[in-house]
């Protein structure tokens, strides 16, 4: 089977500017609902108390509210988990009250209105470990792009490693503005899952540089716009074929893994194709941009000429 | 060219052989088991234990289906959980007749059904995570300002009875924040009085601190002390809980430090949040009385007869009833340390006890009124007092003294530790829970396994379909990736959790990314008229440094979740990095192996089975030949 039959070099970079516009606008539509709806944070970034209890018949989410609702509780959210049996119920961090008393005051008043409830979690985060792990994971974000981009230059070279961190960021905000627009719960394991994104679709634009610079040994009379078409050609099937088996993992997980594990995979869901679609026509464009050329990823070699090819340069055999 | 050298094929039998070994444990299952664990470190579970406790589930007609003994714990194997039930009664009425003085801790617990020989070779199953088998989590933050707060009051409060010793007189000490204001009439008592503090008080830094025509000295405590007073009340509070664990019963507690002012408690198995949080909540307070040793207190101790007027009745450690007097001569506040030492002359094991200057003059007043006689000391937990000991006042004490006589090291070291934990630990707040029903748990379980196991099927039916025999040997590779993954797991006893099982699930996803890119770059070799076998030399060669670029780039998120990660982010990079790990093994040296094996030998191969090999220029596919 082979579904890639191209017969000639996609003229990717012709439209460059197209898809570098529509990156754009989409890359605004994220950051403006980021600001103007905000990232609906779970209980590990803001604090508070989160408890699921399961009922054995399906339960009127509006009753169990009431039912919180006369104990005089502020800002409690009620909401089905995964079935109709399942309400999830969000509580804020409260000075001075301790989570024990929180969530056994709700659950006796659960139990006076329906027997049969059953608790199946509690989840309490005092303010103060919500605030750090926001901290924590900004820190960890920061260490990854700087990672890479530092990886990258050592590798490549610098404008490969703006290039690509900023089209693998524009990622990462793509789907936290995904995260705001829908109000999806932006959780730790989302968070996880962004980074894990992140690193991964970075080496889709590292494939793809692989295959630039080595056109540029292999073609000397393309010009870089050529050369950049040609190594996305060359590389399409690969970057589909290998985003497709993980996005197939994460179909199972969005589908087998319930809800725990759902707004997770619906974040690596975003990343994935997000991810093709920036290495493929952001990355190289942006890097075409900032001027790359021949002279920046080969080291002329003095008098002979024998630039190309070069058998003790140890990636002269990277190739896909 | 395609030929592995003998050594290379006898690393991949060893490693499937071990990733074999350690993953077998995980078939096996879990049988329902009781513990038997000693609740102090004074007591041993020994052979002796082991007897008794089979001799109770004879007695009692339940036959365990298997026994172990290590690490001081006792584990007795039962065939369901109905004898699992019984099986605990029997035996805590065999060890803890009484319950007020319960030297064994017997739980219930669920233990490996695997057999005697894989537990000997150190395999055992994954370790779960709270969120998959169920229990409690919570975090603690030691008040740790208070802990100092409380050492520089003492420290004020000593410096005052020393220099009221010393008959160096001044005019007020006084607490300013951290420091201590100490107001001096002249000149010759300022030296006087520093020169004191240098010599007894090892642990405050001074400096002069002149203020308009007052002599003033002004001391704090030093970083080191400081830090040392932290480290010393975050002990205490960890070994407080461990005490007060044991009371719950809980089969294998994770008790923690984290940082530099957390404790974490992980209770797997258990459900009564209430309870765990009343227990790990509760404070503890010493008491410090005479033993009434009149004759009527000791007929009462001895024969059980009426407890005298003005007296209470307590019991030892080991169940000897002591009869104190009401009348509280000290409590834990006054007392700030308690360590275990020898002493010089005898060599005998001791106990060291400082407490404050209050504390020490009305020792001295009380032991020189009472000397010969006992004083117990009391710890009362949750409204129940139990004496840790009384020993008889030898002579006058001052505000440090010592316990000695009759004691083991480790019994010395139990009762001072017992003493610091009922006197200054520092408070502790709630600042973490989490709390996983056991039913929630293993859904948990079912549902990562089920993400992980379709998700594999999906892929390595994609991957046969489109590569053929090449997409087979690239499935096979994943299943290794699995198998060493789990095997890694299995042999770290990291901590499996459900973000760990979805990073297994997302490992797969991307380890096969390395088998396309050889596969594809084999195709491409085929597509430019190689022959066959040196396609296959150079599609593996020439993947490499892509497949290591794109896996340094993974790793470089895996670690930063890794550093920064804590709680379930924590479990999900874990598995992350291993199976990064061991993807590289598996899809590129183990699939290579395969490739070698298959193809290697024949030296006039016409075609290799890797799924159509389209060309652009005759725009028609070269047919596979199988």
């Amino acid at each position: 089977m082979e579904f890639f039959k191209i017969q000639k070099d996609i003229p990717f970079m012709k439209n460059a500017l197209a898809f570098n516009l529509v990156s754009f606008i989409t890359f605004v539509a994220a950051v403006f609902f980021l600001f103007s709806r905000g990232l609906h944070l779970s209980v590990e970034f803001t604090g508070g108390t989160l408890m699921e209890v399961a009922y054995s018949q399906p339960v009127d989410v509006n009753q169990v509210r009431d039912t919180i609702g006369k104990l005089g509780l502020n800002d409690v959210q009620v909401q089905n988990f995964g079935s109709t049996r399942d309400v999830l119920i969000r509580m804020p961090a409260l000075r001075g009250q301790t989570s024990a008393q929180q969530s056994e005051q709700v659950l006796t008043a659960l139990k006076a209105a329906d027997p049969a409830v059953e608790l199946r979690r509690t989840e309490f985060v005092g303010p103060q470990v919500g605030d750090e792990l926001a901290v924590d994971g900004l820190k960890a974000l920061g260490f990854v792009v700087l990672g890479i981009m530092v990886y990258l230059a050592f590798r490549f070279e610098w404008k490969f490693a703006v290039a690509a961190i900023i089209a693998n960021l524009h990622d990462v905000i793509i789907i936290l503005g995904f995260f705001a627009y829908f109000q999806w719960e932006f959780s730790l394991p989302v968070l996880a899952a962004v980074l894990a994104v992140l690193g991964y679709s970075v080496n889709e634009s590292v494939v793809i540089f692989d295959r630039i610079r080595e056109n540029f040994r292999r073609y000397r009379k393309m010009n870089t716009r050529e050369i950049i078409d040609n190594a996305i050609t060359a590389t399409i099937s690969r970057t589909i074929i290998t985003h497709g088996s993980t996005q197939l993992m994460v179909l199972a997980m969005l589908f087998f893994g319930g809800p725990t594990l759902h707004y997770f995979a619906l974040a690596l869901t975003i990343g994935i194709l997000f991810g093709i679609y920036s290495s493929v026509f952001v990355a190289a464009a942006i890097a075409m941009w900032l001027g790359i050329q021949r002279e920046d990823l080969i080291k002329p070699i003095a008098k002979d000429g024998v630039v190309d090819e070069d058998p003790n340069d140890p990636n002269s055999g990277a190739r896909i | 060219m395609n030929r592995y050298p003998l050594w290379k094929y006898a690393i991949i039998v060893v490693a499937l052989l071990m990733g074999g070994l350690y993953t077998l444990p995980n078939f096996f299952g879990e049988a329902p088991a009781v513990q038997v664990s000693a609740a102090k470190a004074i007591y041993k579970v020994d052979a002796a234990l082991q007897t008794k406790v089979v001799q109770a589930l004879k007695d009692a007609a339940i036959e365990p289906t298997g026994l172990s003994l290590e690490n001081n714990s006792l584990k007795v194997r039962l065939a369901d959980t109905d004898s699992q039930l019984k099986a605990k009664d029997v035996i805590q009425k065999a060890l803890v007749p009484d319950p007020e003085v319960a030297p064994y801790v017997v739980a219930l617990n669920l233990i490996s059904r695997s057999p005697q020989w894989l537990t000997s070779l150190n395999a055992a199953p994954m370790y779960l995570g709270l969120d998959l088998r169920g229990g409690v989590h919570f975090m603690l933050q030691v008040d740790m300002a208070a802990a100092l707060s409380k050492k520089i009051d003492s420290t004020a409060g000593d410096l005052r009875s020393l220099l009221r010793e010393k008959n160096i007189r001044h005019s007020g000490i006084s607490r300013n924040g951290d420091t201590i204001e100490l107001r001096l009439r002249d000149a010759a008592t300022l030296d006087a009085a520093r020169n004191l503090i240098k010599e007894q008080f090892a642990d405050v830094a001074f400096t002069d601190a002149p203020d308009a025509g007052e002599f003033k000295l002004s001391a704090s405590l030093k970083p080191e002390a400081a830090r040392r007073v932290q480290e010393q009340a975050l002990k205490q509070n960890i070994t407080t809980l461990h005490n007060r664990i044991n009371e719950l019963g809980v089969a294998e507690p994770v008790i923690q430090q984290q940082g530099l002012d957390r404790i974490v408690v992980q209770l797997p198995g258990v459900q009564d949040t209430a309870k765990a949080k009343d227990i790990l909540g509760r404070t503890a307070t010493l008491e410090m009385r005479l033993v009434d040793d009149s004759p009527e207190g000791t007929a009462a101790a001895v024969g059980g007869g009426a407890v005298p007027y003005g007296t209470e009745k307590y019991r030892e450690r080991n169940g000897q009833v002591v009869i104190v007097k009401k009348q509280v001569i000290l409590s834990g506040d006054s007392l700030t340390d308690a360590q275990p030492g020898f002493d010089s002359q005898t060599q005998q094991p001791k106990v060291d006890l400082t407490v404050d200057a209050k504390g020490g003059r009305i020792m001295r007043e009380t032991s020189r009124e009472n000397l010969k006689k006992r004083m117990a000391i009391l710890l009362f937990e949750k409204g129940r007092g139990e004496v840790l000991t009384a020993p008889v006042i030898q002579g006058e004490l001052g505000n440090r003294f010592q316990i000695s006589g009759s004691m083991s090291v480790t019994e010395a070291a139990d009762l001072a530790l017992l003493l610091r934990a009922g006197s200054l630990a520092a408070p502790m707040e709630i600042i973490e829970e989490r709390t996983i029903g056991p039913s929630l748990g293993a859904e948990n379980i079912a549902k990562g396994f089920d993400s992980v196991r379709w998700g594999f099927a999906a892929v390595a039916l994609f991957m046969c379909v489109y590569y053929m025999l090449f997409g087979i040997i690239s499935s096979v590779a994943l299943g290794v990736n699995l198998l060493l993954l789990v095997a890694m797991l299995s042999m770290l006893q990291a901590t499996l959790t459900l973000p760990g099982m979805a990073a297994m699930a997302l490992v797969l996803g991307m380890a096969i990314d390395a088998n396309v890119l050889i596969n594809e770059r084999v195709r491409e070799e085929l597509r430019n008229g190689v022959s066959p076998q040196a396609a296959i030399h150079a599609g593996y060669d020439r993947a490499w440094a892509t497949i290591l670029d794109s896996n340094v780039t993974t790793l470089i998120a895996g670690l930063a979740l890794l550093t920064f990660g804590s709680g379930p982010v924590r479990g999900f990079a874990v598995v992350h990095c291993l199976g990064i790990l061991t993807s590289m093994f598996s899809a590129v040296f183990f699939s290579r192996g395969l490739v070698n094996l298959w193809y290697g030998r024949q030296k006039k191969l016409q075609a290799v089975s890797i799924g159509t090999v389209w060309r652009p220029d005759s725009g028609k596919a070269v047919a596979p030949r199988d």
